[in-house]
């Protein structure tokens, strides 16, 4: 249950989420993802480390850099994504009654 | 407590499914899925084509928030009117693979329906990418919106 906790932990800070949702796209150097950002290096370097020791990031070497992405077995921990993908379903389909409800009533 | 939306994606699993109940007679409810006018309205998405029968082909085109286009399309392969859909479905230039789409559609009572959609991927990494998407999605916007704030007050 420790590592359950942490990765929860890791992902409660919006920093570090979206870390994860720019490496989720592609494996991405440091420096690439300390650009997204306005703070320091040494801040993102911090981040990037908590994800790595919670098994959210990997580390890759590729020559000289190194590239993190996304460690899929350690997502899987995360129940978490379903509800944002539900949230978005529940809406589409409240949506869709609706229309469908005028749509009738003007029938 | 009961949801009227419920999704189901196990671990290692290429699918994803999703229910539904519907305050709508199922006739309503398969309209929603048949008519590109309603589609539009409740997808949020532009119909550029929709031709509803066996082989018939779509497509849809939506807009991010920073105005890039996005398409979809796909090919109806079968369907019985007010019970079920089978179609594919598949994002245009992006690396989330096709998808094949089974509805069902189910009267419940005169008033309600339930709708059974089934997503199958082309691979359990596909099917997760998928599944991320809103969820990155909500975190990318956000991040946009303070950069066009960052970028304003600059």
């Amino acid at each position: 249950m420790k590592l359950r906790r942490d990765v929860f932990q890791a992902i409660a800070d919006p920093t570090r989420r979206t870390i994860i949702s720019l490496v989720a796209l592609q494996a991405l150097t440091p420096t690439a993802i300390a650009e997204n950002f306005d703070y320091s290096r040494q801040t993102i370097s911090k981040h990037i480390q908590i994800l790595t020791e919670c098994e959210i990031l990997e580390q890759e070497q590729k020559g000289r850099e190194i590239y993190y992405h996304l460690n899929p077995n350690g997502m899987k921990e995360i129940a978490e994504f379903i509800e944002p993908f539900r949230k978005l379903w529940d809406d589409r389909f409240n949506k869709l009654e609706s229309v469908m409800k005028s749509y009738q009533s003007k029938k | 407590m009961e949801q009227k939306t419920n999704v189901i994606a196990e671990d290692d699993k290429q699918e994803i499914l999703i229910t539904r109940t519907f305050d709508l007679p199922v006739e309503l409810l398969f309209k929603a899925y048949t008519e590109p006018e309603i589609i539009e309205q409740w997808m949020g998405t532009k119909v550029l084509k929709f031709d509803f029968q066996k082989h018939g082909s779509f497509q849809f085109s939506t807009s991010d928030p920073k105005g890039n286009k996005i398409a979809f399309n796909g090919t109806i392969h079968n369907f019985v009117t007010n019970q079920k859909i089978i179609r594919t479905f598949e994002m245009e230039n992006m690396p989330f693979g096709v998808q094949l789409e089974i509805y069902e559609f189910e009267k419940l009572s005169k008033k309600t329906s339930r709708l059974k959609q089934s997503v199958i991927y082309q691979s359990v990494n596909h099917r997760d990418q998928n599944l991320k998407l809103p969820f990155k999605q909500g975190i990318n916007w956000a991040h946009n919106r303070l950069e066009g704030i960052l970028t304003k007050s600059k």
